[in-house]
């Protein structure tokens, strides 16, 4: 299970500042055990989001984001709501937020952070999509990840390392991601927002908060059997 | 203010060259070749920084002897091989001894070069070393005390601030945007990658009209044609068009080094007019300098 944050609330309005209308999509799968997902987080979202004078088009639970095959189905039924959105806001790990973005031709805009995967990549495994860096910038990039698509991890843009090809200086075999992220920026209208200066990451996020550590989850998942207990017990 | 900054403020053209620094501690043939070749000949010389990955002395180093010598270095630095702590430090280091021009580089892949295994560790990426050093010369730098204020400095340093651009690489529009960011960074000039092509050159440079910054078109030197072809194939950003490549073909073997100092001076020639400077990167042929400035009708 994939462990997740919540995004401070004006962070997720600032992705948003441009969007008068957002569809909202939610996942059912790891967030829930987060107890950060689901139903209450949805209604919570949609006040926000209504909070800040937008219009909701629609919103839909699904129980694995990062299965993006079933994203395709599901969000098929809604292709309406999601058309009339400006935005997606999108509450799931990085890999979820990478499905959706793959899947519909609008903005997506994640709503959590991811700083734990276990080299779990969901249900989209054939690459490695999330790197649980704890501060995630999909809003900003089409919902594709430099971090993981960029082989220097830059932030802020291509180096000059891009071949003719659109291929990597590292190798023709990979593309360079800041080509790919500013494809898909062009087809969504955003080029603009290749312009936001995004600062350095904080690489503290990348380790675990005692915070999570304190959690009945991580007591589930990680502690053994007898000191579980105890952790149970404290968390209550 | 370097004598860099100094010469373009007066809107004079500038020339720099590059040097390379060598694998292991025998330093004096490139200190003499700079003092004979370069000194009296360009107004700054960019010393590089693990160019293309491979491990050598540093470019700091260099920079100070340089800087000895009576000329004025520019110190390349990229954000391949520091977090932001040694870059930060490196960059006070500089300061201390004298050294006013950075040009900051993402840098090429570990991949690219002699240490294939090596961590790439890109903490910053070349428009986060910019804002480090324009923090720096406000007297801060990337840090927080415990109660969230940026630290302080006891002395802040002053820097002439430097990047890169690929302006004939394959897509310039978002170039432009990388560029825009650096120059907001605090970019006060820009050293372009190779340029062979006066046209696209200038489509470029009006594309890049808006923005206040000092542009230096890259000139790498073309040995052979052979070595252009390579630089075609296997070098990201840059192409050289087939006239120049024909015209190193058909040069005799030992006419190759005019020939090659005659194309570097006509290309000078051609796009002085749209810039403010050239950047020469010579790859060993120092002594080709001289030549070159005077086929480009600057000396």
């Amino acid at each position: 299970m994939n462990a997740t944050e919540r995004k401070p609330k004006k962070d997720v309005l600032e992705y948003l500042k441009d969007a008068q209308r957002v569809f909202i999509l939610g996942c059912q799968g790891c967030p829930v055990g987060c107890e950060i997902g689901g139903k209450p987080w949805l209604d919570e979202m949609a006040a926000l989001v209504a909070g800040a004078g937008k219009e909701v088009t629609g919103s839909a639970l699904i129980d694995m984001i990062c299965n993006k095959a079933l994203v395709g189905i599901r969000l098929g039924r809604l292709a309406a709501q999601i058309e009339a959105a400006q935005a997606v806001l999108v509450g799931s790990c990085g890999v979820g937020v990478q499905a959706v973005g793959n899947m519909v031709a609008r903005s997506v805009v994640p709503a959590l952070d991811t700083i734990c995967m276990g080299d779990y990549q969901g249900l989209w495994p054939s690459e490695e999509r999330c790197a649980e860096c704890g501060e995630c910038m999909l809003a900003y990039t089409g919902g594709l990840c430099p971090i993981t698509l960029c082989a220097k991890s830059l932030v802020n843009g291509s180096c000059g390392g891009t071949r003719f090809d659109g291929s990597c200086e590292v190798t023709k075999e990979r593309r360079c991601g800041w080509q790919m992220i500013y494809e898909r920026l062009e087809r969504l209208g955003r080029l603009d927002d290749l312009k936001h200066y995004n600062v350095p990451k904080d690489f503290r996020k990348r380790d675990i908060s005692d915070a999570y550590r304190r959690t009945i989850r991580w007591a589930l998942e990680v502690v053994e059997q007898e000191q579980a207990k105890e952790v149970k017990t404290k968390g209550k | 203010m370097s004598k860099l900054q100094e010469k373009l403020a007066a809107g004079q053209f500038v020339v720099t060259g590059e040097v390379g620094p060598p694998k292991g501690t025998n330093v004096g043939p490139l200190l003499e070749e700079a003092e004979r070749y370069l000194k009296d000949t360009v107004t700054a010389v960019n010393v590089t920084d693990l160019q293309t990955a491979v491990m050598r002395v540093g470019s700091l180093a260099i920079c100070r002897l340089l800087k000895e010598r009576g000329i004025e270095p520019v110190f390349q630095m990229v954000c391949r091989d520091r977090n932001r702590l040694a870059l930060q430090s490196d960059l006070l280091s500089g300061a201390v001894l004298g050294i006013e021009n950075v040009l900051a580089l993402t840098g090429d892949h570990t991949v690219m070069g002699d240490h294939q295994g090596a961590m790439p560790v890109y903490d910053l990426d070349s428009v986060g070393l910019l804002k480090a050093m324009t923090k720096l010369e406000a007297g801060t730098d990337l840090g927080v005390d415990i109660k969230g204020k940026p630290n302080q400095l006891d002395g802040a340093p002053k820097f002439f601030k430097g990047c890169c651009v690929t302006p004939c690489g394959p897509n310039p529009a978002a170039q432009i945007i990388k560029l825009e960011k650096k120059v907001e960074a605090g970019a006060q000039f820009v050293q372009t990658q190779a340029v062979y092509d006066p046209a696209v050159f200038d489509k470029f440079m009006r594309r890049a009209g808006h923005l206040k910054v000092y542009v230096l078109v890259g000139i790498v030197m073309l040995k052979s044609a052979g070595m252009a072809k390579y630089m075609n194939t296997s070098v990201p950003g840059v192409q050289v068009p087939d006239d120049i490549i024909k015209r190193l073909a058909d040069a005799a073997k030992e006419d190759r080094e005019k020939v090659s100092t005659e194309i570097c001076g006509q290309l000078i020639r051609q796009m002085k007019d749209l810039c403010q400077g050239a950047h020469l990167m010579t790859l060993g042929w120092d002594h080709c300098v001289p030549g070159i400035i005077q086929a480009a009708g600057l000396a």
